[in-house]
C-alpha cells in the first residue's frame, strides 16, 4: 500500500521505532527558538551540563514580547527586557544563531524562517509554539512543543512521539474571488470543531489549495492547531520550489537539483489509506469571521450570530453561552450588523506581504471609519516591514489613519503592550479568539485581511463587495 | 522528576469545555525565565470572580481536576502545566486533551487521566454534592475513586511507566545514542542539502527604522494608557 505525505516524511527521520508501545524517536531537522519559551529550556541544559547537539540546526529570533514602537529605545517594561536578554545571553553562552529587535532578519519565527529559505520540503521542523505548523505549507512535518521538548531537541535533536494519524481535507473545485485562505481555514475549523483534527496531521489537498502561493498556503498550515492537529501539510510542487529558488538558506547548484528530484518524491502515493477524509466544495465557501471564543465558533459573513439552542450538543450549547455573554453579542444579530473598535492586521496567520498588499488595495484613497478607535498594521517581519516600505505600502496605511508598527507577534497574545481594554471589540487577523487573548476582557473576531480592511472602513463587519 | 502512583486528595469539578492554555495562565506571565511560582497565575481571569470554584473554600486545596472536553487547546505554552502543578493540580480529568497539552503534562510529573464525558459528569456531580470530597487516583490500577464510585481512567502504557518511575526523558533518548549517530550518518550521506543555520546566510543588512506611535488630534492616545 502507498503512503501518505505525512508518513513519507516520518519513515525519512525514524531514528529508532519504538517497541512495546514506546514511542518513535524521531530526528529533527531544525528547531526554531524564541524567547518565551526556551529560557527554562537553555536553563535545564546548563544545570544537567549539556551543551545542544547540533548548534547549526537551531535558529532564534526575538517576536513574542517586542514592542511594536520604540525599538530603539529602553524597554519599560522590566520583565520582558530581562526575558529578552535572557535569550541573547543564552544564544551567546551555548552559539545559537539569533536575529534580535532591530535585525533585518527579526521578525515572528514562522515568518523569518521561510524567508530565508531555512523552511524546505520534507524537513521536521519543531518550535516552542503551536503555530509551528505553519512550515507544513513547504511539505515540511512542523509542529509546537513544550518548552521540555524544546530541551530534549537542544541536548538530542530528536524527539519522542507517537505515530500521528492522518486526515485527507479536501478542497475541491475553484475558489470563488472574494474567497481567501484565512476563510477556508476558518470554514474548516468550524465544520470538523477545535478537537476535530486531535492526534492527526491534516494534508490540504485539491485544485483550490494548489492554486493558492506559499503565504496563502502559510495561512491555512498555520491554522491547523485551531482544528486540534498539531501539524497541517501541503504537497510541495512547482509554487514551492519557485518560492524556495535563491533564498538564502535553499540549496544551490547540484544540491539544488538534488533536493528537488528529492521533494518531488513528497506527495501521497494514489493508493494510500488515510485515517480520517473531509470534503469542502470552494464554490460554497464565503468570507467567514468568527463570533464567539473559540476558533470553531465562526459562520459565513452573510449570517446571523447563533443562538445557543441551534447547537443540539449540549457542551457546544453551554459553550455558544457563555461565549455569547462574554462577547456581549445577541443571537440573530446579522454579522454585518456588528461593529467593531479595533483593526489588528498581522500575526504568523495573516501578517505576510501578500496579506499587507490585499489591505492596502482596499485601503487606498480611503479613510478609516470615524467609529473606528485604532487600525493596528504590523508586519509578521522586519522583511515583510522594508518590502512594504519599498511598495509604498506603508504611506497607503498611514493616509488611511492606520498605524505601521515594527514586527513581532503583537496584538494577537497581548503580551507587549498592544493590547486591548476590557469589552473592546476588534477584527482581528489572528488566530485566536479565546477569552482575554488580546487583553484583559478582550472580544476578538477572527477574519481575513480583506475583511478586516472592509470594517476599517465602515466600521461594522465587512467585505470588500459592500464598500 | 518526581514519581506519581497513587494520590488522594481534593476534587475540583471544572464544568467547561475547551479550556485552552490562554485561560489556564494568561500570556502575560509568559514574561518570567523561571520555571516555577506560576501558582498564582492559575486561571488569573477566571479567580477574579469570586463565583469561580477554586474560590470557593471546599476546594482550595484542589489536587485532581476534572474539566470538560478538549482541556488545553491552544498556545505549546508548558507554562500551564507548571501553573497547574505549582497551585497543586497533580492529575486532570477529562474526556479528551490537546496533544501538545497531553504531551507536556508527563514532563511534569502530572497525569492526564482519560475517561468518558458520562464518568466526568458523574464525578461532577459527586464533587458538586459534597464540596471538598476527597478522591484517589490510582495509576497503578487505572482507577478513579471517589466515595463509593470506581471509575476507570485511560493512560498509555509508556506514559504510566514514565510517570510511575518518575524517569527524565533526555537520559531515556541518550540510551539510543547510537541510532541517532547512525541515523546522522545516514542524513550526511541521503540528504546533503538540507540546509544549516550556521554559518548565517541573509540578504544584505539594512537598518530597521524605529515605528513612532502617532501623535496629533486625531490619534486616539498611546493603547497602554487607556
Amino acid at each position: 500500500m502507498g503512503m501518505t505525505l505525512a508518513e513519507k516524511v516520518w519513515a525519512d527521520h525514524l531514528v529508532r521505532k519504538g517497541d512495546d508501545g514506546a514511542p518513535d524517536l524521531l530526528y529533527i531537522d531544525l528547531m526554531l527558538m524564541h524567547e518565551v519559551t526556551s529560557p527554562q529550556a537553555f536553563e535545564g541544559l546548563r544545570l544537567a551540563g549539556r551543551t545542544p547537539r547540533h548548534v547549526d540546526q537551531l535558529v532564534a529570533t526575538e517576536d513574542h514580547n517586542t514592542p511594536t514602537v520604540d525599538i530603539d529605545r529602553p524597554n519599560p517594561d522590566e520583565t520582558s527586557a530581562t526575558q529578552l536578554t535572557t535569550l541573547e545571553r543564552n544564544c551567546k553562552e551555548f552559539g545559537v544563531r539569533l536575529h534580535p529587535l532591530g535585525d533585518a532578519d527579526q521578525g515572528i519565527v514562522h515568518a523569518f524562517a521561510p524567508m530565508l529559505g531555512l523552511t524546505q520540503p520534507g524537513m521536521t521542523i519543531v518550535c516552542g509554539d503551536s503555530h509551528t505548523s505553519t512550515h507544513g505549507a513547504f511539505g515540511a512535518l512542523a509542529f509546537g512543543i513544550g518548552t521540555s521538548e524544546v530541551e530534549h531537541v537542544m541536548a538530542t535533536q530528536t524527539l519522542s512521539l507517537k505515530p500521528f494519524k492522518t486526515m485527507a481535507i479536501n478542497i475541491e473545485g475553484d475558489l470563488p474571488a472574494d474567497v481567501s485562505a484565512k476563510d477556508i481555514i476558518l470554514a474548516i475549523i468550524a465544520k470538523i470543531g477545535t478537537g476535530g483534527g486531535q492526534g492527526y496531521v491534516l494534508e490540504y489537498r485539491g485544485k483550490a489549495i494548489e492554486q493558492l502561493s506559499m503565504d496563502a498556503r502559510m495561512t491555512i498550515c498555520n491554522m491547523s492547531i485551531e482544528a486540534g492537529a498539531r501539524a497541517g501539510m501541503i504537497a510541495p510542487d512547482e509554487t514551492t520550489f519557485a518560492y524556495l529558488k535563491d533564498r538564502p538558506h535553499a540549496p544551490q547548484g547540484e544540491l539544488w537539483d538534488q533536493a528537488v528530484e528529492y521533494w518531488r518524491t513528497l506527495k501521497t502515493d494514489d493508493d494510500a489509506q488515510f485515517d480520517a477524509e473531509v470534503t469542502l466544495r470552494a464554490e460554497d465557501l464565503e468570507p467567514f469571521v468568527t463570533w464567539g471564543t473559540n476558533p470553531g465558533q465562526g459562520v459565513p459573513i452573510s449570517g446571523s450570530v447563533p443562538a445557543p439552542e441551534d447547537f443540539a450538543d449540549a457542551t457546544e450549547r453551554a459553550a455558544a453561552e457563555r461565549a455569547l455573554d462574554y462577547m456581549g453579542l445577541e443571537a440573530g444579530t446579522p454579522i454585518r450588523d456588528i461593529p467593531v473598535d479595533t483593526v489588528f492586521i498581522g500575526s504568523c496567520t495573516n501578517g505576510r506581504i501578500e496579506d499587507l498588499r490585499i489591505a492596502a488595495e482596499i485601503m487606498k484613497g480611503r479613510r478609516k471609519a470615524d467609529s473606528i478607535h485604532r487600525v493596528l498594521v504590523v508586519p509578521a517581519s522586519s522583511r515583510i516591514r522594508l518590502q512594504a516600505e519599498e511598495e509604498g505600502l506603508d504611506r497607503i496605511f498611514k493616509d488611511f489613519g492606520a498605524e505601521w508598527r515594527n514586527a513581532g507577534c503583537s496584538m494577537c497574545l497581548g503580551m507587549n503592550p498592544d493590547k486591548l481594554v476590557v469589552g473592546e471589540r476588534s477584527i482581528s487577523t489572528s488566530n485566536r479568539n479565546f477569552e482575554g487573548r488580546q487583553g484583559k476582557g478582550s472580544r476578538t473576531h477572527l477574519a481575513s485581511p480583506a475583511v478586516a480592511a472592509a470594517t476599517a472602513i465602515r466600521g461594522t463587519i465587512s467585505t470588500p463587495a459592500d464598500l | 522528576m518526581e514519581k506519581l502512583t497513587t494520590l488522594t486528595g481534593t476534587g475540583v469539578p471544572l464544568r467547561r469545555s475547551n479550556v485552552d492554555t490562554d485561560q489556564i495562565i494568561p500570556a502575560v506571565f509568559l514574561k518570567r525565565v523561571t520555571r516555577t511560582g506560576f501558582d498564582d497565575a492559575l486561571f488569573y481571569a477566571w479567580r477574579r470572580n469570586p463565583d469561580f470554584v477554586l474560590n470557593k473554600p471546599e476546594y482550595a486545596d484542589g489536587r485532581i481536576l476534572v474539566a470538560g472536553p478538549d482541556f488545553g487547546i491552544g498556545s505549546s505554552r508548558e507554562h500551564a502545566v507548571w501553573a497547574l502543578h505549582d497551585y497543586g493540580f497533580r492529575v486532570v480529568i477529562a474526556s479528551r486533551f490537546a496533544d501538545i497539552f497531553y504531551g507536556n503534562t508527563a514532563k511534569n510529573g502530572v497525569l492526564a487521566a482519560i475517561m468518558p464525558q458520562e464518568s466526568v459528569e458523574l464525578l461532577w456531580k459527586l464533587l458538586e454534592e459534597e464540596p471538598g470530597r476527597q478522591m484517589t487516583v490510582d495509576l497503578g490500577q487505572r482507577t478513579v475513586t471517589c466515595g463509593d464510585v470506581v471509575l476507570p481512567f485511560e493512560v498509555n502504557d509508556y506514559v504510566r511507566w514514565r510517570l510511575m518511575n518518575g524517569y527524565d526523558d533526555i537520559d531515556l533518548t541518550l540510551q539510543h545514542e547510537d541510532d541517532i549517530a547512525a541515523y546522522e550518518a545516514m542524513r550526511a550521506e541521503r540528504f546533503p542539502f538540507k540546509p544549516k543555520t550556521i554559518p548565517a546566510l541573509h540578504e544584505p543588512d539594512q537598518a530597521i527604522e524605529s515605528a513612532r506611535e502617532p501623535q496629533g488630534d486625531e490619534w486616539a492616545g498611546p493603547i497602554g494608557a487607556r
